[in-house]
Order: structure tokens, then sequence, then C-alpha cells
């Protein structure tokens, strides 16, 4: 089993929803990113979604815009995303999944991308910009098996039809955008992510993770009872940007993934009483 | 066009044949829709509304309506009498999209979006801008349709094109600055793109260029074809028989696919013209076709100037309607199978040529316009006498007065 299912199966045994984290890779340097990011995964993140600086991102807020330019600055690219993954994988398990625009994959050669990638421990992949109409060229070097993830998105204007054809060929989890909208705090509408979330229940048995607009603990814990788990990109990039200075920086990052975690955790509780089961 | 086939995967290997794009919006290996899943149900249905009410006789009557009473088509042929006498060599006809209500190509486009959105019963327009143009384009049509406008311009460009943004603003739009990236076009479709994410619904995005994500670069294409049309009923009269050559600038690519597209099973040598801007060799141009690679940007795959690491670069041209580091996917096929061959002009050559075609004719080109002007002089003293170049005025130079003499200033400067 690879690291993804293996991180939800035994999240679900626990009764937990998963915390998301996504972090842009090299920001704001090579050595400090991957101390970030391992502080982090110690800390309790369970999954880690890696962001690959891209110059000209079109689904994100200003401030993972503004991470993605300071990535650049510090050289970050893909092939240094890849390269953190090598060296995080000597200090821990935590699955990581590579987030992208499809260009810097393109450039990099989708052969030595799923090549190097795997072979450097990522778990899987999300392209933001490649919906299935576009895949199939990727598709063809995906490795075989199952231990290489390929997370799909579904927005809240998929209609359902288009929603069943987009999860069937996704494996590792479904990743739900929370709103019509770029990344960053605000706007989010949970009866609409509810409604959808159930669909997308009745057409895989994937976890579902929410992310785009997710941005404080009350937020991820109101929304945690109808998924899986929750994906928090902004607000770790912003206290990134405002602490970046700051030697306790890693602290901070732990002490928030802590909060996230806890007040999940909470909600799970609660509805465990309610309902007399663990999960949902 | 099946919308509702949900195998929506493109078979692997798949051969692609047939008319372009094909239903995916591929032109050979180029095009597609490389957008956010957000957009994806936008998209979907603007192709299958463009489709549908593009055929519809009431929506071509209303629109060619427009096109003769409004912008004020047919654009003229006009032989360029005293410049060719200047270059002594082939013969020289200007296809005058400067006359065009607005003073550029881009009007017969936004007024083709525009009734399309208010069919589509949309209440917004939002648009890119470098040059300023297609904003003053969008801000005219929205102001005709009775429609809220935004212009998402590059705060270099809007300090170069400050004509424009007035223009734009006088006609009631409201021109949003972006002072991302270089704060040029490239820069200002990525925050249109942005907003429209959040505004998918009660709003159209007037893309520009024969560029983005399909059904754009099929669409634009079309709507800027009348170009090509009537110059090929128009060379019947004048000159008596139909070009050699045809001559535009490329920087997305719409004014010289709408010339060129009518053409296309022609014997008739196509040429596009990109910007050299400094040079090739200083890295700061916008040689797209010339020296780019095959890449994504702005939802197609096509040319693009890009590290090799696959990040997008800034492109340079004096020109602010050139200033793009991508291009159409139509055009990235057409050089592929050699039916279009592009040439370059740099920064010096298009000034020349500016003041050139003032002198000699009397006419004030866009600095746009103005490299294919210059592929002219360099290229048609060489041609024999009885070649026929048309080359597409695809506007006017009233934008870039500012720029001309802010040059000559520092020239002046220089030589003190």
């Amino acid at each position: 089993m690879n690291r993804i299912d293996k991180q939800f199966a035994e999240l679900r045994e626990k009764g937990e929803k998963a915390l998301v984290g996504f972090v842009l890779a090299g920001d704001p340097s090579f050595d400090r990113s991957l101390e970030l990011l391992a502080a982090m995964c110690d800390a309790g993140l369970d999954v880690l979604e890696l962001g690959v600086p891209f110059s000209d991102p079109t689904a994100d807020g200003p401030v993972i815009q503004r991470g993605g330019l300071r990535a650049l600055k510090s050289g970050s690219s893909l092939a240094g995303a890849i390269r953190m993954i090598g060296a995080l994988r000597k200090k821990t398990d935590v699955p990581v999944v590579l987030f992208s625009y499809y260009n810097p994959i393109f450039a990099y050669g989708l052969e030595a991308f799923f090549r190097d990638a795997p072979a450097a421990g990522a778990d899987g992949m999300l392209v933001v910009d490649l919906p299935p109409e576009e895949a199939a060229e990727m598709n063809e070097y995906l490795p075989d098996g199952n231990d290489f993830a390929l997370i799909r998105l579904v927005a809240p204007t998929t209609p359902p039809e288009r929603m069943h054809a987009i999860v069937k060929n996704a494996s590792g989890f479904i990743y739900l955008i929370s709103k019509a909208g770029v990344t960053g705090g605000g706007g989010l509408d949970p009866e609409g992510i509810r409604k959808q979330a159930a669909t997308l229940r009745a057409a895989s048995g994937l976890p579902l993770c929410v992310g785009f607009g997710v941005s404080t603990p009350d937020d991820a814990a109101m929304l945690a009872p109808f998924v899986d788990g929750v994906v928090i990109g902004s607000t770790f990039e912003n206290i990134i940007e405002e602490y970046r200075d700051s030697p306790d920086l890693a602290e901070r990052l732990a002490g928030q993934v802590r909060s996230f975690k806890a007040a999940m955790r909470e909600t799970a509780a609660m509805n465990s009483h309610k309902t007399g089961r663990m999960g949902g | 066009m099946e919308h509702n086939n949900m195998h929506i995967e493109t078979p692997a290997g798949a051969p692609r044949q047939g008319p372009v794009p094909d239903r995916y919006g591929h032109f050979g290996p180029y095009g597609g829709r490389y957008v956010a899943e957000t957009l994806m149900s936008a998209l979907l249905e603007l192709e299958e509304a463009y489709v549908r009410i593009s055929k519809e006789p009431s929506f071509q009557r209303e629109l060619h309506d427009l096109l003769v009473d409004y912008v004020g088509r047919p654009t003229p042929l006009f032989f360029a009498r005293r410049l060719t006498e200047h270059l002594g060599g082939a013969q020289i006809y200007l296809k005058r999209e400067d006359l065009a209500h607005t003073g550029a190509h881009k009007i017969n486009n936004t007024m083709g979006q525009g009734l399309l959105a208010r069919r589509m019963g949309k209440k917004k327009l939002i648009a890119e801008t470098g040059a300023g143009q297609h904003g003053v384009a969008t801000a005219t049509a929205a102001a005709l349709f009775g429609m809220e406008c935004r212009v998402f311009m590059g705060v270099e460009d809007i300090d170069r094109q400050a004509p424009n943004v007035h223009r734009m603003e006088l006609l009631g739009a409201e021109v949003i600055p972006v002072a991302s990236g270089a704060g040029t076009l490239k820069d200002a479709m990525n925050e249109a793109m942005r907003y429209w994410v959040s505004a998918v619904t009660d709003t159209h995005y007037v893309i520009g260029s024969v560029a983005g994500p399909h059904p754009y670069p099929m669409m634009v294409r079309d709507f800027q074809t009348i170009i090509g049309e009537e110059v090929k009923e128009q060379a019947r009269a004048n000159p008596g028989r139909q070009p050699d050559v045809l001559v535009a600038c490329v920087g997305g690519g719409s004014n010289a696919l709408g010339l060129f597209y009518p053409f296309l099973d022609d014997p008739v040598e196509l040429v596009g013209v990109e910007a050299a801007g400094e040079s090739i060799m200083s890295g700061r141009h916008a040689a797209t076709l010339g020296v780019g690679t095959t890449g994504v940007l702005h939802g197609s795959k096509s040319y693009v100037l890009q590290e090799s690491n696959g990040q997008i670069r800034e492109a340079h041209s004096i020109s602010a309607g050139l200033d793009y580091p991508g291009v159409g996917p139509e055009h990235a096929m057409l050089k592929d199978s050699g039916r279009a061959r592009y040439a370059s002009i740099d920064d010096g050559e298009a000034l020349e040529a500016f003041h050139l075609l003032s002198r000699l004719e009397g006419i004030i080109p866009a600095l746009e316009s103005a490299h294919a002007v210059a592929w002219c002089v360099k290229e048609a003293p060489a041609l024999p006498p009885e070649t026929i170049i048309v080359v597409n005025l695809s506007g006017r130079g009233d934008k870039d007065l500012d720029i001309i003499a802010r040059r000559a200033a520092a020239e002046e400067g220089t030589v003190k």
C-alpha cells in the first residue's frame, strides 16, 4: 500500500481527518524550506502538498503568488522540489504530493519526471491546469500500479456528470475546490461544499479533501465533517511571508499545524458523540 | 461537436486529422484547454454557445450590420504608391484596419464576442489589454451593448499607452492596473483569468487574440477572418488579381490569422512578423515563433519564450501589443507545416518604418503594424515589381505618440 492510502486508512481508523498542508518548495530558500517542511511534518501534518513555483500562477491568489516569487528568486524549480522530497524522505514518512502547473513538468520531460519524482519519494501529483481532456499525453508515462497517485480536482462549477468522468481515473484522493475563485481566504459556502461532497462520495470511494479558501482552524473544523481532509495553503504561506526572517518561523508553522489538527479533532469527537460512530 | 459525451479524455496517441481545431481545440499538437477545473464548464458552455449561436442567421445579420454601420467596414485596400516607388520593388497594398472604428482590427472580434455574450445572458465583459486597442474595443462593445466592463492592463502598459487608458475610462470601463511580473500583457492576462474564475456566472471574458484556451483561438480567428475575406474580394477589382504575399505583425497573432485564414489553400506566401525588440541576441525580444519552444501558457499549448525549467520569460518590444511571450496555437501549427513563415523586426526598424509611412503616405501606423511595414521596407526592394504584397495595417498610431516623443527626447539626450 502506498503512503497516501496508508495514511488515510490509519486516520479513518483513528476517526481523524487529514490535515493537508500546501507550501511552496524553496520558499524562502532551499535549506530553510526543508527545515520548515520537516517541522510541519513532525508537528502532525498528515499529507504534504509541495508546491512547484511557476512564473504565471493563474489559479493562485496574491499570497501564494508572492510565495512563488520568493521561491523562484531563491532558484527553486521542479528539479529543486524533487531534490527537496529526496532530502525530506530522510527525515519523515509523511506522504508528499507534488502540486504544479503543467508547464514546469512538460519542460522537465514527462518520462524524466515519472522516473525522478517517485524515485525521490514523491507519492503523487496534482496538476492544477491539466484537466482530463489534456491528460492523455501525460498518462502515457504514468507508472503502472498504485504507487504514484494522480490526484484530480473537482470545482464548484463541475456538473455532476463531469464529476463522474473526472474521478474515474483518479487515485490517492479527490481534491474538491471549495469556491469559484483563486487560492486564498474568504468566500466559503459550507452548504454548497456539503452537497458537492455528498455527490462525490456517491461517485468515488477515494478520500475527499477540500481546499482553496479554507484559512482558519474554525473553517477547517466546520468543513471536516463533510470530508476526509482539509487543505491549507495560504495560511501557511502568510506565516512564511510575515516571519521569514524570524528564528521561530519553524515553530510558528508547527504551532499552526497543531491548532488545525486540534480544531479538527474536536469536531470529530463532537460528531462521533452525536452520531455514535467515529468518522463520517 | 459533442459535449455530453463524458469520455472526456483524449485517447492516447489518437491521430489528429480533419478540420482544425478538433473537438478538443487542438491544432495538431498545439492548442487545447489547459485551465483549472473551475473554468472548464465555462469554456465548454462558451464553445457550445459559440458553435450554436454563430450559425444563427439572426446573429450573423446583426453582426454584419454592426460591422458595416458601426465599425465602418469594409476597410479600404489602398495602394501605397509613394512607398512602393520609394522602395523600388514589389507593389505594396495596405489593408486599412486602422480606419475601423476605435482605430484597430480588435473591434471585429469584440463586436462578435459582445453580441455572443449578450445572447448568452452575460451582463459583464472583462478583457486583458497590452497596447490598449483591445481594451478600447471591448469597452466600446460594452458601451454599445449596455454592459459593465473591466479591463486588466499592466502598469508598464498603462504608462506607455496612456491615451488608450483615458479612452477606456471615457467609454465607462474600469481599468484595473496589474503590477505583477513586468506589468505587461502576459500579467494582464493572468489577472483577467484569475478574476474570471470568481465571476464566471455573469461575466464573459473577451480574449483579444487567437490565444488562450479553446474555443478562443478558433472563435477570435473566425471573427477576424473578415479581414482576409475583404482583401480577397477587393483585390479582384484592384489590383485585379490576388496578392502574392500577405504580411502582418504577430503578437498573439489575431490580425495575421484574420488576414491569412481565407488564403490558406491559395498560392499565396504568408509572412508573420514578430518583434525582435532590442535584438534577438540580447534576449530582450518577443520572437516567440522565431526562437521559442513548445510549452503551455494561458490555457493553450504553443510556442512560448521560456527558461529550460519551464518558467515563462518576459518579452520585450517597443510595441505593447507585440510584447507577449506566447503566440496563438494555430500560428505554431502553420510554422511547423511551413505554410506560413515568421520573420522578426527590431525596435529601431519598426520606428523607421513608422516615420517612413507617416511621411510618404500620410498614414501614422500603430507601432505593432509598423513591424509589418518594416518587413516590406527590408524585403520589397529585392522583389520584382509585378509582385503584389498586402500588408495588414492593423491599427493607427495615435496611441504611440508618447513613446515616439520619449524615444526622440532620449536620443537627443544621447547626442548631447
